[in-house]
């Protein structure tokens, strides 16, 4: 358990959580983890560390793979926040998880299957061994997470996840990105 | 018919556990909950002369060993744990005060100061002569032995703590129900953490009920520790009252949980010029940490494979597990097993190095064979693998090609034969006398057994094994949850005895259900004749005899076999080693699920990765003083090769479709072939964690072994009387 | 008052038990301090700039590959996507990855505050483990890398392949006046001028590896030792030789 900062200092946070505009009040400085499993009531996001090590907790920020544990909530206003549960068990890497030995105890598996989300469509196993390297996975070895993501051929592309929108769709004068 | 026995069917609890659907400990709440903390000594020795509560009490509830119904013991092997401390701390990070808040905020901000006249701490494991537990082991005559002797070869081998770091640390829950406690787990072994509790709460057994809830893995972390947490957790609910939610962060989980036992073990072997053993006495020393726990049966495990899966007359094994004051530790994948065999392995490769020999023709002249008598005096059945694993993963690792074209550069190439005794050691598998249960339901059975699924597949083999004797579809075949309120008490979820022992089990119930069921559907029976539940219980196979005075006999019931093969690139510039290949072939009796099979043995094979090159406990002041993630170091993706595995089938008659176990073998194989590996390069290391820094400072290798000079006098002294 | 930019470290510090603060400055919305630009032969890289961002660049890539190579080693996926340059400066650890590009490259970090803007060269910057120049009223805004001439060499030796803490980290500019520095070996990320001269002058790299460990001071911790780092130092300052030969 976490020291938490005192909760009479809250603010008003809005964003959209998957597909979905939600506000909420909580202090700013709370942990995102905490706020999606404690005040969203969605658990699918684990806590293993507490350190942003292990990867169990990553979620989608706009798109990106990030350690829900290391992000003070008021950083996500006006961003679009995706979760294990706005796949609703229908995408393919999750069958392709159950499948090819891809989850076993599956406690790092939610925060596997998001950042393997974010790797994109088809990557090599090298992309993949990258772009996983920071969620931690003690049973299976790594090797059949790398079958799943294969047998998963192309993933769904992540515009899917909030039905409408477009990849690379302005986000508004929130976050500029580097031009060069 | 096998319509699922041998195939990867679809595992039932994967579509929550991908969903992000399944319920962990943490993820389950109730309402009028509070939140509890332990409160723990800083210092690894000494009497607790105070306890202060530095903070407004309001709202809190506190529990000390006063508070404590039953016996202040941790319920295990020997009672000389306290499930809180009262008079006196042993370790740093042992539990002295319970506290529960419904404000987390409130509960984390409360001050509790603890007073201690400090005692002298003992941390070295080599002096300590308060032991748990001792083990001897003789074979044949090691004077005869010697004897006959070519070369004596002599090795000193050390292995290091290992965390478990399972993803999901360890929690609780326990809510108070009508004069009872209901527990919800991390667990692996229910029946374990409800003896503790009736005993602790002085509660009868059918008011303790607990229910293992998805669990995050254990590999043996689970198997013990459970109890004490559960204990606590209990503690607070029945005071306040309320249900209490007991989850530790990681932190806590690194620095007050079991760890794998350190060992250091000594080899003097006889060989003869042809590479044939005649002679092993073997030293055994592992670390126990302050308290008993399961020690006794972690070494007696480790000194009945102290051999290596090797045949020799005269063998004498001598092996005893200390106390020091360090956190205690615990059961941990291999169990005692990977401590010997590393020591064993490695040995063995040093044996080749001294006669110039091939390592692949040494393990092969002195592998056990079907037939072959062990140690113990265990005559080996004809499922015995040794040689089957090793040809099969020598020719599919081109080891010889690799090794003479390896050699001169910085890449290394190393080799390990290993075997694992499923189930409980000896007599020990009589002794739990496990039972599961059948109970007929409308469109099937339901399974009823205290085995846990905690990532290995046992939901899936269990299904599997039932659905196959009966003829039924899979979906047909429930599994209830491990919950004690509901299911006989199957024994631990340890020791790879889930399928072999308990997987039997159920086949027999099967079988038996079959039978009375004739030709009715599970539907028209229950109409005509009503309900239905079948239990059997475990029979030791035939003419498994057991010693545990002498220590001899049939330890198991069955081995299961392995060879590995590593392959590593060495940096010189930074003596970094990186394992960039894995070949191995394990036997495992009969792959019931083949995918979880193959889980098994590239998840641990991973673990031993981590135990052979990355994973270090450092220990100050008797406390590990690395409890981060950032600083305990586990394989990522970029520090894990490319596995190749292949399962062998030799089936074993007293298991459901020839089955073995096979959790904990693969993690034996693993840092004896990375050690070997590095040994090719050039590098006398005989210790892991291989860190880079002690890759730096391993010497090159001088070829060991010398004539035994008794030996060459007593050859003197027969030349002159003839 | 803490400045905040991607959390990567505060709240490890928090869950290890540092004091919780009660007054945070959240500087995340501040566009103004993102941004990567090349002009008059500098390159500016607002503090705000992630590791993704740096890895992404085009700029970057061109002008300061090792900063580039830098990036990709430190963390995973999930921390080079919130991770700042800024917050790499201002954490100020002797192990932060970026510090030896920074410092080899002769780069400036552009302080503000309510009295204007200051500059300071990085091999100024830090006075201390974990202290800096840096007033409590200023805040990083930006980080400055004058053009750099030569072959760029940059090595991460860490604890483990990725999400690993460096036991010792190099940077190097191989030119007439090569440039080396080295982090994790010393309270501060250094230069190691004696080292450099001696290299410029044509010194044999056993002479150049004597003179280094003069100029570096490692202890042990508890992910390594001094020795260790020593022994790894001197190799990583041939290896810079013999690679941008």
């Amino acid at each position: 358990m976490k020291k938490q900062p005192a909760k009479k200092a809250a603010t008003t946070i809005t964003f959209v959580l998957n597909g979905k505009r939600v506000a909420l009040r909580a202090h700013p400085m709370r942990r995102l983890l905490d706020v999606l499993r404690e005040d969203c009531h969605l658990t699918g996001t684990k806590e293993g560390c507490g350190e942003g090590e292990c990867g169990a907790c990553t979620v989608l920020v706009d798109g990106q793979a990030v350690n829900a544990c290391l992000v003070p909530v008021t950083h996500v206003e006006g961003a679009r926040v995706s979760t294990i549960e706005a796949l609703n068990g229908r995408h393919p890497l999750q069958r392709a998880f159950v499948e090819h030995g891809g989850t076993q105890c599956g406690i790092c598996t939610p925060g596997m299957v998001m950042a393997a989300v974010a790797l994109g469509p088809r990557p090599t196993r090298t992309q993949a061994r990258i772009g996983l390297a920071g969620n931690l996975c003690r049973c299976t070895g790594y090797e059949g997470i790398y079958r799943a993501i294969k047998a998963a051929g192309k993933p769904v592309a992540k515009r899917s996840l909030e039905p409408g929108r477009q990849p690379g769709a302005d986000r508004g004068g929130q976050r500029g990105r580097n031009k060069t | 018919m096998r319509r699922h026995v041998g195939r990867n069917v679809t595992r039932p609890d994967g579509a929550a556990k991908t969903a992000g659907s399944a319920r962990y400990v943490d993820d389950l709440v109730w309402p009028g909950m509070l939140y509890g903390r332990t409160i723990r000594s800083s210092i690894p020795c000494g009497d607790i002369t105070g306890i202060r509560f530095a903070f407004d009490r309001t709202g809190f509830t506190i529990v000390g060993a006063d508070d404590i119904p039953g016996p202040n013991v941790v319920s295990l092997i020997t009672d000389d744990q306290p499930c809180l401390a009262s008079l006196a701390v042993q370790h740093v990070a042992e539990p002295v005060v319970l506290i529960a808040h419904a404000d987390p905020e409130r509960l984390l901000a409360a001050s509790v100061e603890i007073d201690y006249r400090p005692a002298e701490p003992w941390f070295d494991a080599a002096t300590s002569t308060h032991v748990f537990k001792h083990v001897r082991i003789d074979k044949g005559s090691l004077d005869e032995g010697f004897a006959r002797a070519d070369l004596v070869v002599e090795g000193e081998y050390r292995t290091g703590h290992q965390e478990h770091l399972y993803i999901e640390p360890n929690g609780m829950i326990a809510v108070p129900e009508q004069g009872g406690i209901t527990i919800y787990g991390s667990l692996q072994c229910p029946y374990y953490v409800h003896k503790a509790l009736c005993r602790l709460l002085a509660l009868p057994p059918d008011k303790v009920r607990v229910v293992q809830a998805e669990t995050g893995g254990g590999f043996g972390g689970k198997e013990d520790y459970p109890s004490i947490i559960a204990g606590h957790a209990a503690l607070l609910a029945l005071k306040s009252g309320r249900p209490v939610k007991l989850v530790y962060d990681r932190m806590e989980d690194l620095l007050a949980t079991t760890k794998r036992h350190p060992s250091v073990v000594r080899h003097r072997t006889g060989v003869r010029r042809d590479g044939t053993l005649v002679a092993m006495d073997i030293d055994v020393l592992m670390d126990g940490g302050a308290y008993c726990t399961l020690s006794p049966v972690v070494l007696s495990r480790g000194c009945i494979h102290a051999t290596g899966p090797y045949r020799c007359d005269h063998v004498r094994i001598d092996g005893r597990v200390v106390r020091t004051n360090t956190p205690p530790n615990g059961a941990f994948r291999g169990f005692g097993a990977p401590q010997t065999l590393f020591a064993a392995d490695v040995h063995m490769e040093r044996i080749a190095e001294a006669l110039g020999l091939d390592p692949v023709r040494l393990r092969e002249q002195n592998a056990l064979r079907p037939g072959d008598v062990t140690a113990t005096g265990q005559t080996l059945g004809p499922d015995t693998a040794a040689l089957d694993v090793l040809r099969a993963t020598i020719e599919r690792s081109e080891f010889h090609r690799k090794r003479r074209a390896f050699r001169g550069t910085t890449r290394g190439i190393g080799m390990s034969l290993f075997f694992h005794g499923s189930g409980f050691t000896g007599s020990g598998e009589a002794y739990l006398a496990s039972k599961a249960s059948l109970e007929l339901t409308d469109r099937g059975v339901r399974v009823l057994a205290a085995s846990t699924d905690i990532g290995q597949g046992q939901r899936t083999v269990h299904a599997q094994i039932v659905a196959d004797t009966m003829g039924l579809p899979l979906a047909a075949v429930e599994i209830e949850a491990a919950d004690t309120a509901f299911v006989p008490d199957s024994g631990p979820t340890v020791a790879s005895r889930t399928t072999m022992v308990v997987g039997e089990l159920l086949r027999r119930c099967a079988e038996a259900m079959r039978s009375r069921l004739g030709s009715r559907s599970p539907r028209s029976f229950r109409r005509a004749h009503g309900p239905l539940v079948i239990t059997m219980q475990y029979e030791p196979p035939p003419g498994l005899v057991w010693d545990d005075d002498t220590y001899r006999g049939s330890a198991y019931g069955s081995f299961g076999w392995g060879c590995e093969v590593v392959e590593v690139e060495f940096d010189p510039v930074t003596f970094e080693v990186r394992p960039t290949r894995v070949t191995t072939a394990q036997e495992v009796g009969k792959a019931i699920f083949p995918l979880g099979v193959r889980g098994q043995i590239e998840g641990g094979t991973a673990q031993g990765l981590g135990f052979a090159l990355l994973e270090e406990v450092v220990m100050r002041g008797g406390a590990m003083a690395n409890a981060q993630l950032t600083n305990y170091i586990v394989p990522t993706t970029l520090d894990t090769p490319p596995m190749d595995v292949v399962i062998l089938e030799r089936p074993y008659a007293y298991g459901p479709y020839g089955a073995k176990g096979v959790g904990e073998m693969p993690f034996d194989g693993v840092a004896p072939a990375v050690v070997n590996a590095i040994r090719s390069l050039g590098l006398d290391l005989r210790q892991v964690p291989a860190t880079p820094e002690r890759v730096m400072a391993a010497q090159p290798i001088v070829a060991a072994g010398s004539p035994d000079p008794a030996h060459s006098m007593r050859n003197d002294r027969r030349k002159k009387r003839a | 008052m803490v400045p905040l930019a991607g959390c990567t470290d505060i709240y490890v510090g928090l869950n290890a038990g540092a004091p919780v603060h009660t007054r945070y400055l959240d500087l995340w919305r501040l566009d103004e301090l993102r941004g990567i630009h090349r002009a008059h032969d500098v390159l500016r890289i607002g503090a705000l700039t992630t590791y993704t961002d740096i890895i992404a660049s085009r700029l970057v890539g061109r002008h300061l590959p090792m900063l580039v190579a830098a990036a990709h080693e430190i963390g995973a996926v999930q921390v080079q996507n919130r991770g700042t340059i800024g917050g790499n400066i201002a954490n100020g650890s002797p192990a932060g990855d970026t510090l030896p590009v920074l410092a080899a490259a002769d780069a400036i970090v552009e302080l503000q505050s309510r009295d204007g803007v200051r500059k300071v060269r990085v091999t100024d910057f830090f006075t201390g483990y974990r202290t800096s120049v840096m007033r409590g009223d200023e805040l990083i805004t930006a980080v400055e890398i004058p053009a750099v001439d030569g072959m760029q060499f940059f090595r991460k030796v860490g604890t483990r392949a990725a999400q690993s803490i460096s036991k010792v980290v190099v940077a190097g500019v191989r030119a007439a006046q090569p440039r080396v520095s080295f982090g994790s070996v010393a309270p501060t990320v250094v230069r190691v001028p004696l080292t450099e001269r001696a290299l410029a002058n044509g010194a044999s790299m056993s002479e150049a590896q004597r003179i280094l460990q003069t100029e570096i001071a490692p202890i042990d911790d508890i992910r390594s030792t001094a020795a260790y780092r020593r022994r790894v130092a001197a190799g990583l300052l041939a290896q810079f030789w013999s690679s941008t030969s």
